[in-house]
């Protein structure tokens, strides 16, 4: 059980549509800490968000005892060195780079790459299937013996990569092409 | 402590391999240089950083870790016991540092690596308008982060003073090319004295290149099209 003092004010700035977003609530939720949800509509950002991230103006946004804290990776780091208890990041320095790395390969490759489908058609849409394939190839063999990418239990890779086995097959669909 | 076999591949001129440098340099770890040939990649950074095929990838006990953050990262929680504590110690510091440095990365050096790669007048002075605006958020970070101290770390340099830092030579590159001055004491007067304080800092001087041997090499990597 996660300890909380009574003073403990935890909320999250989120969208429900957003894995960005979800990501934090599952850290939250393994954690067993407490918040308060705010739903924004991304269409008419709220002046709470616009002044707690001015810099992106975007979700999620955790806010801490009034501190905000701003961008996915940023939070669940914060939240995993905050609340101590079922760590989410691995206790090996080697570990923890290659969780990072991967969390990072993940943001910043797979779910780019695989956005740039939406609009496109034909040859140019195969292009991006398939390079989404190939970029998954590399996350494939980091499964290869583990239930999880964090091991035995979800762990920080597993959390990001919800990003992959939700929002990229709901997008299949969406889309209609397997990848 | 025992000498752990450490390897550094990289390059002089990359500022990502410069804040691996400094990390190490911070630890006080010796660690083999291992130069990349321009224009191509060796076998051993294809091998230890087949996603991406680039550089830095420090490879300690033959084990690679690549991304330059992630490794000036590594390198403190792996020699936790030598030198100075690079990230701070209190989480939301941490977070902040972080999503600074991200910000750098992800925003701050798009816009300055523009101003090089602008096709065109237009382009080069919409990328330099970008560049003065995103130095200014950096001024207000480093007041904030610093809090009246020395560096966005504090009394000593750290991870989010590395991550900016290690542009210095390329970004006077880059004033010199776009002949523009940024880190201007009147525009930008915190971060000017900042970068003076970080050039001389010890674990730095070393390692930050010749500007006049940066800028020929810039001229190689960006060629300017033949009037």
């Amino acid at each position: 059980m996660a300890e909380r003092s009574d003073s403990e004010e935890v909320k999250l700035l989120g969208m429900w549509a957003s894995p960005f977003s979800r990501r934090i609530e599952i850290a939250l939720t393994l954690k067993g800490v407490s918040y308060e949800f705010s739903e924004e509509d991304i269409t008419n950002k709220s002046s709470l968000l616009l002044q707690l991230n001015p810099v992106y103006k975007m979700i999620p946004v955790l806010v801490h005892n009034g501190k905000p804290i701003s961008e996915p990776l940023v939070i669940l780091e914060y939240i995993d060195e905050t609340w101590r208890d079922n760590p989410i990041l691995p206790q090996d320095p080697y570990e923890r780079a290659m969780a990072r790395f991967w969390a990072k390969f993940v943001d910043e490759q797979i779910y780019v790459t695989a956005m740039k489908v939406v609009g496109k058609i034909g040859e140019e849409r195969d292009a991006v299937v398939e390079a989404t394939r190939d970029l998954l190839m590399f996350l494939e063999k980091e499964l290869v013996g583990k239930d999880f990418f964090g091991g035995r239990s979800l762990g920080f890779v597993d959390i990001v990569a919800t990003l992959v086995a939700f929002w990229l097959m709901r997008t299949e669909e969406i889309v209609g092409v397997k990848v | 402590m025992a000498t752990d076999d450490v390897k550094l591949i990289g390059s002089w001129a990359s500022v990502f391999v410069m804040r691996a440098r400094i990390a190490l340099h911070l630890k006080s770890i010796s660690y083999e240089f291992l130069q990349e040939t321009f224009g191509s990649k060796s076998e051993l950074l294809l091998k230890s950083n087949p996603v991406h095929k680039k550089m830095p990838v420090l490879i300690h006990a033959d084990k690679p870790v690549c991304e330059s953050n992630i490794i000036v990262q590594y390198i403190d929680e792996a020699w936790t016991s030598s030198g100075p504590s690079i990230l701070p110690s209190h989480p939301y510091d941490r977070a902040i540092a972080r999503f600074w440095a991200a910000y750098i990365d992800d925003q701050w050096f798009i816009s300055l690596r523009s101003i090089l790669t602008a096709q065109g007048e237009e382009e080069k002075n919409a990328a330099i308008a970008q560049v003065e605006e995103r130095t200014e958020i950096l001024e207000k970070a480093f007041i904030d982060c610093s809090k009246g101290k020395p560096f966005f770390n504090g009394d000593h340099i750290g991870y989010l003073d590395i991550a900016l830092g290690s542009f210095l030579g390329w970004w006077r590159v880059v004033e010199l090319d776009a002949n523009h001055k940024f880190l201007d004491e009147t525009k930008a007067p915190s971060l000017a004295k900042w970068a003076e304080r970080f050039c001389d800092d010890p674990a730095v001087k070393p390692i930050m290149p010749e500007i006049t041997k940066l800028a020929e090499f810039a001229r190689k990597l960006f060629p300017k099209p033949q009037a």
